[in-house]
């Protein structure tokens, strides 16, 4: 397929169309990260083997698409052109649903979503909780396409607003659609990106660039690699749009070594792309030229510091500079670079179709558009959610993703990752936006939303923070190489029950320091998850310290395990798993636990199925 | 193992030699020989016309590049933030126990590395641990020993 002009693009959008049934069956089995691990293929395979084996090959399609955002339901399959949402399945199921759902047209009910709530069963994707109150203007049609067919992207609209801006504007008129917009960049800094392609588009030089930030080292999020695996085209597009605005001719995506999947069907897209005549010369025969390389990185968290990714595009260790001259102006290879991240790139197709007014509409006063969360830690519906911003943390935690799991309650939810902070229950109504969570000393970072019940201790949290930055730390700026050291220390010592309370006020001080004096946004933001924890769980620190306590029985040190003669049934299953050979006991009569031996593994306490062991 | 300068070559060859490749030429390289034998770094540097300075600084500063040979199963615990409020701690700690080294270190017999890696982007399932490349979700402590056994 070669596209030579804006309007054949159209001609072959409807001929894709023609060419397809609307009625006709389609399975689309989600391809995501999370039904990946819960063997989907074998789901996928059982599935083409059925239908081949009933004769209906000619008849239904099977698709293998990207995330549905479900992940806790996965393997998860819907069923076109209703839209039968089908969850937990396995291959067993499989010839149920063909014979049942795509001969006789009926639903197999002991795999559709019950909502507890309404205590009834839900038919389509649409009427599941988790699904409902979402707005999935980016990730809806992970499920309409397979990510490895152009024509399935094009077949939805794709493309076409590249024709548009191909067609009739002015790269001027691009830049002001989009700052129009008010999107600010989805990375988490949340810089205007109209205002950010604007400064690059002024900026002096002859060669610029443009580039993606798909190295998502951020943990607990992973949009981005559901985008880049699910609708790779849509980023690309994003990216070719942004490139004709700036005035760019070359561009890089700057992808996560440990994404492989996302790696392959962004370097297809890439090659479809210059096929069709969407990438290379003269794009659509308006005279424009551009085109995209992919990069590997390297597996360093602050490659997602602007600075520190261009390094390393150069080929460099990826450390950060200070930005006295912005990226826009010398960025990679000094020459004007605008960087945005994989969700920004993939919103600029909406904008440009639907328009400016239409995008700022939605959201809130200083936050436009929708956001993907990765919800996820201790929470019922664990998967990606796309909301408007605006939408309260109750809204997302307790409607969408369906409370809190065994009954415990509710603590504190982290955001923004080492960059974000943790938000405790009393600010459970907070509206989520840029500004609304930096107020509370939490960050909207890349949108990892980390869910944390009674069991989770703050400290611990905030240790697992300052220990993974300290790993990543670059190390070229003091403060936050020694600072971090420090910190981490200091939050070992508490947490193992050495802490003093002068220390929290050294914490305090070590945390200013950071946040003035490091070179770039790592160590700037990094006292984040300790000044809120601080802030909103000082009871949990002055616990470790004073008390030697810890009250969520999570750091090892303060805790010991001991067997309630009472409950123990002398079954031996806690003394045939310890590790450090500490329990003793005869069969049927009760145990004993040797807190000398222990080493704390938890194990007894996880086999245990009388409640005998005890964690104090 | 040794690197082979042909195998090497093939490898810059199709980066064009560009000293902006370096990363993924060192990928590559790595995924070849499941570790980055000196010999090669040099071999790069001198291909690339670039410092050995450079080579060996973006070598020891990315995570995925390792300078000491691999074992044969590699096993990598994530230490994500959903990973951690789920437990992940305590699946590495009996890991390291049952293999008897180190997270980062390899088997005396060669057969396992134990690793940790900071999120591989399937928060959903935390605990998670990749084994190769096949994922295992809602690890626990428990279930470290069929995962050892599997095999």
């Amino acid at each position: 397929m070669k596209v030579t002009s804006v309007n054949e693009l159209e001609a072959i959008r409807s001929e894709i169309l023609a060419g397809k049934d609307l009625d006709k069956p389609c399975i689309a089995v989600c391809g995501g990260p999370g039904c990946l691990a819960n063997q989907c293929l074998e789901v996928r395979d059982a599935f083409v083997n059925e239908i081949a084996a009933k004769g209906l090959t000619d008849k239904v399609d099977v698709r293998t698409t990207g995330c549905h955002g479900f992940c806790e339901c996965g393997p998860i399959a819907l069923i076109y052109p209703q839209e039968i949402f089908y969850q937990g399945l396995s291959i067993d199921d499989i010839p149920e649903i063909i014979e049942e759902t795509i001969i006789n047209n009926k639903t197999v009910d002991r795999l559709l979503y019950t909502d507890d709530k309404a205590g009834q069963l839900v038919e389509t994707e649409g009427e599941v909780p988790f699904y409902k109150k979402q707005m999935r203007l980016i990730l809806g049609n992970n499920s309409k396409i397979d990510p490895h067919s152009i024509e399935d992207y094009i077949a939805i609209g794709g493309y076409s607003a590249l024709a548009k801006v191909l067609g009739g504007m002015q790269p001027m008129d691009v830049v002001d659609e989009i700052k129009n917009s008010g999107i600010r960049g989805r990375g988490g800094g949340g810089f205007p990106t109209g205002r950010k392609w604007e400064s690059t588009r002024n900026a002096q030089g002859d060669i610029k660039y443009v580039i993606c930030n798909a190295d998502e080292g951020d943990p607990g999020a992973f949009m981005d690699r559901s985008i880049l695996e699910g609708n790779p085209h849509s980023v690309l597009e994003g990216m070719i749009i942004g490139a004709y605005a700036i005035g760019s001719n070359e561009g890089y995506v700057y992808v996560r070594n440990e994404y492989p999947l996302a790696l392959k069907n962004i370097n297809l897209a890439i090659k479809q792309a210059r096929e069709a005549g969407l990438l290379g010369d003269n794009i659509l025969g308006s005279g424009f030229n551009f085109d995209l390389k992919v990069n590997r990185g390297g597996g360093a968290f602050v490659c997602g510091e602007s600075t520190a990714l261009m390094a390393s595009l150069e080929g460099k260790p990826g450390e950060p500079r200070a930005k006295y001259i912005h990226t826009s102006d010398k960025g990679l290879w000094d020459r004007p670079s605008s960087l945005n991240n994989v969700e920004t790139w993939a919103n600029i197709p909406l904008i440009i179709n639907n328009g400016a007014d239409w995008y700022s509409a939605i959201g809130t006063e200083s936050s436009k558009g929708t956001k993907v969360f990765s919800l996820v830690g201790k929470i019922n519906n664990t998967g990606l959610v796309e909301v408007p911003m605006g939408m309260t943390l109750r809204e997302i935690i307790f409607d969408i993703g369906g409370g809190i799991p065994d009954g415990k309650a509710f603590k504190a939810v982290q955001t923004g990752g080492p960059s974000g902070g943790c938000i405790p229950e009393s600010l459970i109504d907070l509206p989520v936006d840029y500004d609304r969570l930096t107020e509370v000393g939490s960050m909207m970072g890349s949108g990892g939303m980390i869910v944390m019940d009674e069991d989770t201790c703050m400290v611990d949290v905030a240790r697992y923070f300052i220990n993974f930055l300290m790993e990543e730390s670059c190390g070229k700026c003091v403060p936050c190489r020694e600072g971090l050291l420090r910190m981490g220390e200091i939050l070992t010592d508490i947490t193992e029950g050495r802490g003093r309370m002068e220390d929290l006020d050294l914490i305090q001080d070590l945390s200013e320091v950071l946040k003035d004096a490091s070179l770039c946004g790592l160590g700037q933001t990094a006292p984040n998850p300790v000044m809120s924890t601080l802030k909103y769980f000082r009871d949990e620190y002055e616990a470790h310290i004073k008390d030697h306590k810890c009250p969520a029985g999570v750091c090892t040190e303060l805790i010991t395990y001991n067997i309630d003669a009472g409950n123990c049934t002398g079954c031996g299953l806690c003394l045939k798993k310890c590790p450090a050979e500490a329990i003793t006991g005869e069969t049927k009569q009760p145990h004993v636990l040797d807190t000398g031996k222990c080493i704390k593994c938890g194990i007894c306490y996880d086999v245990c199925k009388f409640d005998a062991v005890r964690k104090e | 193992m040794t690197a082979n300068e042909s195998k090497l070559d093939s490898i810059i060859d199709e980066y064009n030699a560009e000293p902006g490749s370096l990363i993924s030429i060192l990928q590559d390289i790595q995924a070849k020989y499941n570790y980055l034998p000196e010999e090669s770094l040099e071999y790069v540097a001198q291909r690339l016309d670039i410092s050995r300075v450079q080579v060996f600084g973006v070598a020891t500063f990315f995570k995925a590049f390792s300078l000491k040979p691999k074992g044969k199963q590699q096993i990598h615990v994530c230490m994500g933030t959903a990973c951690h409020v789920r437990g992940s701690k305590k699946v590495l700690e009996e890991l390291e126990r049952k293999l008897e080294i180190k997270a980062g270190d390899t088997t005396a017999d060669g057969e396992y590395t134990l690793e940790t890696v900071n999120c591989v982007g399937a928060c959903a399932l935390g605990p998670v641990v990749v084994e190769n490349e096949e994922y295992h979700g809602e690890m626990t402590p428990i279930k470290v020993e069929s995962l050892l056994n599997s095999k």
